[in-house]
């Protein structure tokens, strides 16, 4: 876990600064509705690929966020960045990470 | 069976289902008393549930994204059966004779054919494409001549069966017919297919009447992939909105209700409304189309005038409007509205609400009278 955090620190410079919680509370949502509607409720997976840690592992940081505000071109990933910053896209990104509950 | 003697006497007609996504329960209810008559729970993950009914009305198919398959009595207030068919699944269908149960599958990618009386497995039909490939089977409807057409989301395909013969599923596959088929619906005739795509413009018609016709593309130059706002919901088109000769689909990828003429098959308008649209679904009698929205806009509802064609109504029943369904009538319509914990029925002639029930983060209304029209 240290080491993860730590080669985050050093690809994104430490810049990242965690979301407020009220913030964190509308992104949990956001990602059990929004994405839900695609990855699947419980994110193992439904139009889009399932997003449990075993799927993206080997998955950078950098291009998960990047797929997340971007979207993927030629596919049904949409771009969120209107609704987002890349704080949010990474602490999205960790939270994916984790496994669920 | 046994005998429920104080079990009230109930008929079924008025009786419909609201979808609780994330309890994983459904609630039966009312349609003339509004009221909930019961819950049942442990239906697994219901985020994308569709329901079918039998053609008794007494049985309601609960189709879950996690491959459930539930069988609900509506008169004893009871799970009938549950069964876990696949891995991960986006719908269902019941065949014209009401003995078979038909569901769509993303993984894995197929349809899973099963008797609508034990929900034993009849048929297993993979969707293979490009030397064993499986994709994701999405728009699966009953049609005529015990037939049931599906859409091959990754293939690009659209295959009837014809289950006639249980035993011997005859398998129709009509390929190239269009980029990432997303969604598909059947005109209550039962006449026409129409595939929605995703990855490119146009919709792809079938027409069952002259299949050896193959595919139509109609639309084909309508909104091209790259002029396309980001869609953040999948549209549907499973609640077919065919009103006089119109038939009312969503735009993908535009804030706008297209209504296309069913005898040319040519863009009759394009109607702006306020977001992507994502249900589009006409009051029974045809005389109001009612649109509701992907985020940011699922807080509203949209009522198009048929006789003109333009927007009649804007409505914000709250937050996060996820779907919508007529009593067999059309003189009321149930509103789920997810974040507000409630259902709403409005008044489809005054537009004003009426009533509203409790519901757990509600996400679909399915009422019995579905069971007597092919499509649903
Ligand atoms: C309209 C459907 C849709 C919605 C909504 C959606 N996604 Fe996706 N997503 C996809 C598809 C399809 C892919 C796979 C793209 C591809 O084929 O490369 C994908 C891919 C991804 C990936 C990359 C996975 C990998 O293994 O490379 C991530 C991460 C992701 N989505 C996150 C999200 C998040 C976070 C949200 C909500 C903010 C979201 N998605 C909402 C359809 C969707």
């Amino acid at each position: 876990m240290k080491k993860t955090l730590l080669l985050l620190c050093i690809s994104l410079n430490c810049l990242a600064a965690e979301p407020t919680s009220v913030r964190q509370a509308e992104l949990r949502h956001l990602l059990k509705n929004d994405c839900g509607a695609c990855h699947g409720l419980t994110l193992k997976g439904g139009m889009g690929p399932a997003l449990l840690p075993d799927n993206l592992q080997g998955k950078p940081d950098e291009f998960l966020i990047n797929t997340i505000l971007q979207g993927r071109k030629g596919t049904a990933m949409p771009p969120w960045k209107a609704f987002m910053n890349t704080d949010d896209a990474l602490w999205l990104v960790r939270q994916l990470r984790k496994v669920p509950q | 069976m046994a005998f429920n003697v104080q079990a009230e006497l109930r008929a079924t007609g008025d009786l419909g289902l609201i979808i609780e996504r994330e309890a994983g329960s459904a609630l039966i209810i009312d349609t003339t008393e509004h009221k909930q008559l019961a819950r049942i729970d442990k239906l697994g993950d219901l985020s994308h549930a569709s329901v079918v009914f039998s053609r008794d009305q007494r049985f309601a198919y609960i189709f879950g994204r996690d491959g459930g398959l539930s069988k609900i009595d509506l008169l004893q207030d009871k799970l009938d059966k549950r069964i876990v068919q696949a891995g991960n699944s986006i719908g269902g269908a019941i065949s014209q004779d009401g003995t078979l149960i038909a569901v769509s599958n993303y993984t894995p990618g197929g349809v899973k054919i099963f008797s609508a009386d034990t929900l034993e497995l009849v048929a297993d039909i993979p969707a293979d494409y490009d030397n064993g490939k499986l994709s994701k089977v999405v728009g699966l409807v009953d049609a005529p001549d015990q037939r049931f057409v599906f859409s091959l989301f990754d293939a690009g395909e659209i295959w009837t069966i014809d289950m006639s013969a249980p035993k011997k599923p005859k398998i129709e596959k009509f390929k190239n017919v269009g980029k990432f088929p997303y969604d598909g619906l059947i005109t209550s005739d039962g006449r026409f297919y129409i595939a929605g795509l995703f990855g490119e413009s146009g919709l792809a018609l079938l027409d069952l009447w002259e299949p050896e016709k193959g595919i139509k593309r109609i639309l084909p130059d309508y909104v091209k992939p790259d002029e396309q706002l980001p869609i953040y919901k999948m549209p549907h088109l499973e609640g077919w909105a065919v009103a006089d000769d119109y038939i009312f689909v969503p735009a993908i990828g535009k804030n706008e209700v297209l209504v296309i003429d069913k005898q040319s098959w040519k863009l009759v308008k394009a109607i702006p409304v306020a977001g992507q649209p994502v249900f589009v679904m006409a009051r029974p009698d045809g005389r109001q189309v009612w649109v509701n929205f992907a985020t940011p806009e699922n807080n509203k509802l949209q009522v198009i005038d048929v006789k003109t064609l333009n927007l009649q109504s804007t409505l914000t029943p709250g937050h996060a409007v996820l779907h919508m369904e007529f009593t067999p009538r059309g003189e009321n319509v149930w509103v789920a509205v997810r974040d507000d914990d409630q259902v709403l029925v409005y008044d489809t002639h005054t537009l004003k609400e009426i009533a509203h029930l409790p519901a757990q983060k509600p996400n679909g209304v399915f009422f019995t009278s579905r069971a007597n029209k092919i499509g649903f």
